[in-house]
């Protein structure tokens, strides 16, 4: 079975687990019946626990899906402390879906798997040692991995059924009122972890910062918690920032990121009221910095930004060159922090953000979005999964969900290296070129022949190279040449959903 | 030849011959020459890497309309040969020697590269020379350096090494370079090649770099040489010209059309006559107006 991207998907494990191929970026108007958690009734006065052995053994049973949120990023204590416990309980099949893996929590993972604790990982992504592993295909079943807004859908949908969630907060009080922004660990937006908190039927909290009731602003709410656990410490607040947030010197990265900027302020998307979202990267940052030069040159205010938010944003909504921002989760402790101290850094959770489901999400309403790639094809298919060995390296993040703005740009190295980032075709789907629009390297640009707008738009543009995407791809090769193709087995390792939860690509298992 | 010597040399980039992945991304910046370093920035141990490497890249990779230039190691190093019959053999477009003194190393270096070029049936003459000057006798002898070969298409002041042989060193106000600097320059002019600015290494200090740049532009020098690419933007802003500047530049080239047109040797524009270095300095200025993409192609 092929979809409409041309990959082939397997079909018996498709049937298994109930899915469709993807066929479009178009949602639609269907009507959707959500879902609602189970709610153990009380008056609250019991939540607060001490003992987090405690807590396991009554919530937790075999076969469950638990989740966490990836807030704390390499800087998280709980999910370890957490999955800690449960390996050494004895407690089997059980299906992880946390917002995302991150690199900490690798090895308590990849230990549950082997103790046949974790049978079943839905994720946004994986890394290092954990993504090596899986992709030699050492989980049984299939990863399933969703765009932010995806998960936030199939919570809504009742395909991820979350029985527990343990969530990590940097302050709560004992009923359970919690924000992400002040304590010790803080990371701002709580976006992810607010669907967990929602729509879980058990919800526990752990926390280092217990403070007095009623605790405000409460972004997770005593009506959606069970349980309140006091821990020594949720996080490392050095390692919670992704510490990319220094303005590169790299001058590739700044030559990538004037042709962006040019692309901006070049398109019909760049007036009095504009939108955008960059992510955290070192030419996203750059972007900004020539974005708030153009925007100060032709005297034009952004209306919002949107997605992971980083301190040069709140820089930007500080200088009154952008009117809101909204946040479903903070790179670093600049955006972090400002977020309690500015009414107009919105924290929005993952369904406001990008559920495509909806009754209308913010990336919905988004003009520009400056994403990444690992690697884009002729038909403007963007990985942002798999390494050039085949491994599984990355996530889906809000790809698939930014890439809805009106007008999407990848930037990326032609080559990274000796290996093309401009192939034929990519390894792994996983935003649809349908919904890619201009592709940026440091060579010039293309622009999608779907759209002839912009192609004439950008045809008069003295500055900037245009090229079509078969000539960038043919000028990576000429660089570095033609990759052996990769080598898989016939193990299906992971899914990939496109975010209204049709399958978009599979990754099939290594071989060495 | 003319054309060779007249295009626009705004910024010469230093690219270390002994670095792949930044001799693979020279050409992505928009440099107007891109001069390869086999010299001081590669080390005695990867001199044969370096030209090997820039070698390679010569014949596969593709750096647009930028001029290639390749700085050799000087004829008193072991290194000297084996660079030259490399880079003719490439098809290099120009060869830097450094620490030049004396006419007489050009008139050497010309007759070294016309051996190469007859020996691997490149067409005689297409290899050109650049010297960069680095003493002060080289200072001295800049305007026989300059004129010492048809095949020179400029010359280039190097501060650091004349800043030591004067027994100073570089200050902010570049005072100590004012002889050299105007020296330099002449004799270009006089023998009718190009001259280039020395470095500016402080990638620190934009304002100081922006008042060096502004300050050769308004002696006349063709354009500097960078270290860094994050420069070629800095140098391009102040080579600009103004937008009264190509208007009239404009008008002369309209007048020459006109004159054409009727036929006439005299060129006239408002009922007075355009004489040469006026429609030479227009010319310039259209130049360095379609290379900022200020005006098209055709000068519109």
């Amino acid at each position: 079975m092929k979809n409409s991207v041309n990959r082939q998907l397997p079909e018996e494990i498709m049937q298994q687990l109930g899915y469709q191929a993807f066929q479009s970026t178009e949602i639609g108007s269907p009507d959707i019946q959500r879902v609602a958690p189970k709610v153990h009734v009380s008056t609250g006065n019991d939540k607060l626990c001490t003992s987090l052995e405690e807590v396991v053994k009554k919530t937790v049973q075999d076969g469950m899906t638990i989740s966490f949120h990836h807030h704390f990023r390499n800087g998280d204590f709980v999910f370890n402390q957490v999955m800690r416990i449960i390996i050494d309980a004895g407690i089997k099949n059980l299906t992880l879906a946390p917002s995302s893996l991150t690199g900490v929590m690798n090895d308590l993972v990849i230990e549950a798997i082997k103790a046949g604790t974790v049978t079943n990982i839905t994720s946004s992504g994986m890394r290092g040692s954990l993504g090596d592993f899986v992709s030699h295909g050492g989980l049984k079943n299939p990863v399933i991995f969703r765009s932010h807004g995806d998960r936030a859908r199939a919570i809504e949908h009742g395909d991820i059924k979350i029985d527990v969630a343990f969530l990590g907060v940097p302050n709560a009080d004992r009923l359970g009122n919690a924000n992400g922004m002040q304590g010790k660990a803080v990371f701002g937006s709580l976006g992810y972890a607010l669907m967990d908190a929602q729509y879980a039927d058990k919800v526990v909290l752990l926390t280092d910062n217990l403070v007095s009731y009623p605790n405000t602003p409460a972004s997770i709410k005593q009506t959606q918690v069970d349980y309140v656990v006091q821990v020594d410490q949720v996080g490392d607040p050095e390692k919670i920032g992704s510490g990319a947030t220094r303005f590169t010197k790299d001058p590739k990265e700044l030559k990538i990121a004037s042709l962006v900027n040019e692309v901006i302020v070049n398109s019909p998307y760049f007036k009095e009221g504009f939108s955008f979202q960059t992510g955290s990267g070192g030419a996203a940052l750059a972007v900004t910095r020539y974005l708030r030069q153009a925007m100060l040159d032709h005297k034009i205010k952004a209306s919002f930004t949107l997605g992971g938010i980083t301190k040069p944003m709140i820089d930007l909504l500080d200088e009154g060159l952008v009117d809101k921002v909204m946040d479903v989760q903070d790179f670093d402790k600049g955006a972090a922090e400002s977020m309690q101290k500015n009414a107009h850094q919105q924290e929005i959770d993952a369904s406001w953000y990008a559920d495509p489901d909806n009754k209308g999400a913010m990336v919905d309403q988004l003009d520009v979005a400056i994403l990444s790639a690992l690697e884009i094809d002729t038909k403007f298919n963007v990985n942002v999964m798999s390494g050039s060995d085949g491994v599984i390296r990355g996530a889906v993040g809000g790809h698939q969900d930014a890439a809805t703005a009106k007008m999407t740009i990848i930037c990326a190295p032609l080559v990274r290296g000796r290996i093309a980032t401009v192939v034929p075709d990519v390894t792994t789907v996983v935003t649809p070129g349908d919904s890619i629009d201009v592709l940026v390297t440091e060579y010039g640009i293309a622009i999608n022949p779907k759209r002839e707008d912009l192609q004439q738009a950008f045809s008069k543009v003295r500055s900037l190279p245009v090229y079509t995407i078969e000539e960038l791809q043919q000028l990576a090769a000429k660089k570095v040449g033609q990759a052996a193709p990769l080598e898989f087995t016939d193990q299906t390792v992971a899914l990939v959903e496109y975010r209204d939860g049709t399958i978009i690509d599979q990754i099939k298992a290594v071989k060495d | 030849m003319a054309e060779t010597k007249e295009r626009l040399r705004r910024t010469m980039m230093f690219v270390p011959g002994n670095n792949p992945a930044m001799v693979k991304d020279a050409g992505i910046y928009g440099a107007d020459s891109i001069m390869f370093d086999l010299e001081d920035a590669v080390s005695m141990n990867e001199k044969d890497a370096a030209r090997d490497l820039v070698y390679e890249a010569l014949q596969t990779q593709d750096y647009g309309n930028a001029e290639l230039v390749v700085r050799i190691n000087g004829a008193d190093t072991p290194y000297y040969h084996n660079d030259i019959l490399a880079m003719v053999k490439a098809g290099i477009e120009v060869i830097r020697l450094p620490k030049t003194e004396t006419a007489a190393m050009i008139e050497q270096l010309e007759a070294d590269v016309l051996a190469a070029e007859k020996r691997f049936g490149r067409p005689e003459g297409s290899t050109h020379l650049m010297a960069a000057i680095e003493s002060a006798k080289g200072v001295l002898n800049s305007p026989e350096i300059a004129a010492a070969s048809q095949r020179m298409i400029g010359i280039a002041l190097s501060a650091e090494d004349y800043t030591t042989d004067m027994k100073t060193h570089r200050y902010p106000d570049g005072a100590e370079l004012q002889f050299a600097r105007n020296m330099v320059l002449h004799a270009a002019r006089a023998a009718g090649i190009a001259a280039f600015d020395t470095v500016f290494s402080n990638m620190n200090d934009p304002e100081g770099f922006y008042r060096e740049t502004e300050y050769i532009h308004q002696l006349g020098f063709d354009g500097k040489s960078l270290v860094n690419p994050r420069q070629i933007p800095m140098v391009n802003k102040v080579y600009q010209p103004t937008q009264a500047e190509i208007e009239n530049a404009q008008n002369v080239m309209k007048a020459i059309e006109e004159a054409k047109i009727k036929g006439s040797g005299v060129i006239s524009m408002n009922g007075q006559m355009v004489d040469r270095p006026v429609v030479m300095r227009a010319q310039r200025v259209m130049m360095l107006a379609q290379a900022a993409h200020l005006v098209d192609e055709e000068g519109n």
